[in-house]
């Protein structure tokens, strides 16, 4: 230091504080100015209508001042846990297999390149979607599931086109899986080396010490890290618009079309401001989407963090 | 054989079988992509704007569509940059392992997971409030809210990694915390910086659902950060949506270059991160 010792360098360090302190608040007033706008936004519909009413209305006419939720709801529900079905199983085994069984050769080629390609945008994913699996659900896995599971409830082939719940949970799953792997990956790593060790020294198989010793102690990591995946699929917009076909209905099969929430709200954008209550509508449902995500990310951050901390001492 | 080991096969068959499908469909994408988005792809479509009618016509390229993106990645990057690094700067220097560093970091992880479908509509409401319209300006401040999350616990997980002794050393000798702050930590964040940028670049220009709202669309080429601006992410979703295969085909050369920026971004920040880790002290 070439200045002089004074009360200069301790002004400037105090008032840094302050400032830097002021940025650190930043993504709180942030979070609270989101949900606080939205609401604000949605209170006009909320003096006319119930939230119940809301909720469980099953019709959308906004031009008669109806504006059931149910249809929307239920479409997101839908997707989301069709998604969630497919994607869990495989995502966990990979992760396993990345994390237990890989050699360091094939991990360091097989992690980045997933890693790369949770960076693909989701209109990227929607292309796909359009291109390959809404033919693919129209043509093949349609016509067979419903010949083979027809008499299920869920499974009865009344729609003609691709355009499904089923092709959206397709593409979904495929989105959310390297987010998945990762966050499983990271957090069986936390996990000592010494347990496996002791029950591979008891003799059992390497399956047997991963049920045995690294599954159990790993078991809220994982179903948070499911659940962090969740709230991204509860969110994505446009891979979903583009293959679920936007009809208002409550849907009965995997093949029906749906209309999620995150669709609604960026199919209708331009028109609300001309129909009265349809902005405060559309603005109810961003509001709700975005409660949920955030009630999902903040437990399933807690959980995670716990795994951080023990993978970063 | 015994069941354990029936038990042993039977699971690395699923595993094989799990890497096969989860790797195949994310490569079906890519040669989706590619052999679609290929043949599409000439000099006019990336020198030239579309031409003949709005979105719908038939002649000229996506020119409109790369140059928008880039103005709105870079404008919402350089943004988020101005908040991102004093609130690591903070995280690290002056509250560091405090219950004040965990809540903003828990705060952050909550904002990265926020769809940006409500980005979208949260910048809608404040810019209808503030009087403005559709623009590159709009895009340019939802994608900085965006950004500000991952690019600030990119800078964060990486200056994490600077040991105490560094920071103790600074203070021995008489610095106060802003000093040590602004001369030695943030010569540890470079690495966390670039990957920072390079990560949040490549999530805004990619980003479709934030920018419905706030930026619009147009077939012009971007001139004023108060008109609307194309983007490449919207010129595949709209462009895919039309009856037209000429039309089409832009969409299709739109998703192939966004991919293609998408993917070079997320290797480079790769390459330089790795790079420049060797230069800082751990």
């Amino acid at each position: 230091m070439v200045r002089p010792q004074g009360s200069g360098r301790r002004t400037i360090d105090r008032l840094a504080r302050k400032g830097f302190g002021l940025g650190a608040a930043l993504p709180f007033i942030l979070a609270l100015a989101i949900l606080a706008t939205l609401f604000l936004r949605f209170l006009p519909i909320l003096q006319e209508k119930s939230l119940l009413e809301l909720l469980s209305g099953q019709v959308w006419k906004p031009l008669k001042g109806e504006f059931g939720f149910l249809p929307f709801i239920l479409g997101t529900i839908w997707v989301t846990v069709i998604a969630m079905v497919l994607a869990v199983p495989p995502c966990l085994f990979c992760a396993i297999y990345l994390a237990e069984y890989a050699r360091p050769t094939t991990r360091t080629v097989v992690k980045p390149f997933l890693d790369l390609l949770a960076a693909i945008p989701s209109v990227v994913y929607g292309v796909w979607g359009m291109l390959i699996i809404v033919p693919m659900v129209q043509n093949h896995l349609g016509p067979a599931l419903d010949r083979f599971l027809g008499f299920l409830p869920f499974f009865a082939k009344t729609n003609p086109t691709g355009f499904s719940l089923l092709a959206g949970g397709i593409v979904l799953a495929v989105m959310v899986a390297p987010f998945i792997i990762a966050v499983t990956y990271e957090v069986i790593g936390t996990v000592p080396n010494g347990q496996r060790e002791a029950a591979l020294a008891l003799g059992a198989t390497r399956w047997q010490a991963i049920r045995s010793a690294v599954l159990p102690p790993t078991t809220p990591g994982i179903a948070a890290g499911i659940v962090l995946g969740s709230s991204r699929a509860l969110g994505e917009t446009m891979a979903v618009l583009m293959v679920v076909g936007n009809v208002v209905q409550v849907p009965k099969s995997i093949f029906d079309a749906a209309y999620p929430l995150p669709a609604l709200i960026a199919n209708n954008y331009g028109e609300m401001m001309s129909i009265p209550l349809y902005d405060a509508a559309l603005m109810g449902a961003a509001f709700i989407l975005a409660l949920i995500v955030l009630l999902f990310n903040i437990l399933s951050t807690m959980v995670l963090r716990r795994y951080k901390k023990r993978y970063q001492s | 054989m015994k069941p354990r080991h029936i038990e042993e096969a039977a699971m690395r068959v699923l595993m094989f079988l799990s890497v096969l499908v989860v790797a195949g469909s994310l490569g079906a994408i890519l040669i989706t992509i590619l052999v679609k988005g290929l043949p599409a792809l000439s000099w006019e479509m990336v020198s030239q704007s579309p031409k003949g009618g709005f979105y719908l016509g038939k002649e000229g390229g996506i020119l409109n569509a790369i140059v928008g993106s880039f103005y709105l990645a870079f404008g919402a990057t350089i943004l988020a940059l101005l908040f991102a690094l004093p609130i690591a700067l903070y995280l690290q220097a002056y509250a560091r392992n405090s219950v004040r560093a965990d809540l903003v970091r828990l705060a952050m992880d909550v904002l990265w997971g926020i769809p940006s479908i409500v980005y979208g509509a949260f910048g809608f409401i404040i810019m209808m409030f503030l009087g403005i319209r559709a623009s590159l300006l709009g895009g340019i401040i939802v994608l900085a809210l965006l950004e500000l999350p991952i690019m600030t616990r990119a800078i964060d997980e990486v200056i994490r990694l600077t040991p105490f002794d560094i920071e103790a050393a600074s203070f021995a000798l008489g610095a106060t915390r802003f000093e040590t702050a602004t001369r030695v930590v943030v010569r540890q964040m470079l690495p966390g910086i670039i990957t920072g940028i390079l990560l949040a670049f490549g999530r805004a220009i990619g980003d479709a659902a934030s920018v419905l709202f706030v930026a619009g669309y147009t077939d012009r080429m971007p001139t004023s950060l108060l008109r609307p601006v194309a983007s490449l992410p919207l010129a595949v979703f709209f462009q895919l949506g039309t009856p037209y295969p000429e039309v089409q085909q832009r969409a299709y050369a739109s998703a192939l270059v966004l991919t293609v920026i998408v993917l070079v971004i997320s290797l480079s920040s790769r390459w330089i991160s790795n790079r420049l880790s060797r230069n800082i002290v751990k």
